[in-house]
């Protein structure tokens, strides 16, 4: 289920559309997670504050944010374009694989409550493919 | 055409380790005008595999087609409906289940790991309808609910 170009350009000008926007994003996509999905919660036990709207999520969530505005940049080549992430999540943070679909569900249904004109089918099947792939590329040095 | 549909209603879910209550939001079924489109025309064009079970219902050859078919308008539905009865039988979702499970299974031979895809799609064309009303806390229960339902309807799959 690899990227067309399609995908691509799709992906780009959804992406140009809400890039503004994408700190509010991020920490509503982090705040929806932790409250929908409590066993996310363990990454995060030495946060002092994890509401939503707390200095935390928010800084965290313009973080991953960050990592997916990369992903856009390098959308032709992610395994490559996000290697150093992947190693920093596979030997530092390890995360278990399977919170980046959890994740990436969240950052969709965020993106539909705020840019639901936007979110097109045609839109939505594009983010989801590009998540999965950044999801990939972001597990790449597990093992 | 504006579809008499139905709507999920407000109610309660219990959750399955506090025995709390919360509210399912209730939502409108959207027509076939409405650019949000129903959740399983979504569904089908997001998970196209999952065409695969509407060989039968015409032409699904791209989103347009998907969009304006009459027969997957129908068929969400007639999924809604089904949904509906989820929401009237709360406590007991197991049981009003069980001859759809059997169905899903023996008859339509429904794979079941497309509930869950159908379950994501519906969650994401909720909250692109109800916007920042869609909370959190609505998201948290309503996939709680969406849970208990993929689970009922796989638990006959033998």
């Amino acid at each position: 289920m690899s990227l067309t170009a399609k995908d691509k350009d799709v992906v780009k000008a959804l992406w140009a559309k809400i890039s503004k926007s994408a700190d509010a994003i991020g920490a509503e996509a982090l705040s929806r997670m932790l409250s929908v999905y409590p066993q996310t919660k363990t990454y995060f036990s030495h946060w002092p504050d994890l509401s939503p709207g707390s200095a935390s999520v928010k800084a965290h969530g313009k973080r991953v944010m960050g990592g997916v505005a990369l992903g856009v940049s390098k959308i032709d080549d992610l395994t490559n374009g996000l290697l150093d992430l992947s190693e920093q999540h596979a030997f530092q943070l390890r995360v278990d694989p399977a919170n980046f679909k959890i994740l990436s569900h969240c950052i969709l249904v965020v993106i539909a409550t705020m840019f639901a004109k936007e979110f097109t089918p045609e839109a939505h099947v594009a983010l989801d493919k590009f998540l999965v792939a950044l999801s990939l590329a972001l597990a790449e040095k597990y093992r | 055409m504006r579809t008499s549909a139905p709507r999920l209603c407000a109610g309660t879910t219990p959750s399955r380790h506090t025995h709390s209550r919360f509210k399912v939001v209730r939502v409108e079924n959207p027509s076939r005008s409405d650019p949000l489109s129903p959740s399983s025309s979504r569904c089908l064009i997001v998970y196209p595999w999952t065409q695969r079970y509407f060989g039968a219902f015409g032409n699904l050859y791209n989103a347009e087609a998907i969009m304006s078919n009459p027969n997957i308008a129908a068929h969400g539905i007639t999924v809604l409906h089904g949904l509906d009865r989820a929401v009237k039988n709360m406590d007991n979702i197991k049981a009003t289940y069980a001859e759809l499970s059997v169905l899903h299974s023996e008859k339509l031979h429904v794979d079941p790991d497309n509930f869950k895809l159908l379950s994501d799609c519906l969650t994401i064309v909720i909250a692109a309808k109800l916007g920042k009303d869609f909370t959190p806390e609505t998201q948290a229960t309503f996939q709680k609910f969406l849970a208990v339902v993929v689970s009922a309807l796989g638990r006959q799959y033998h």
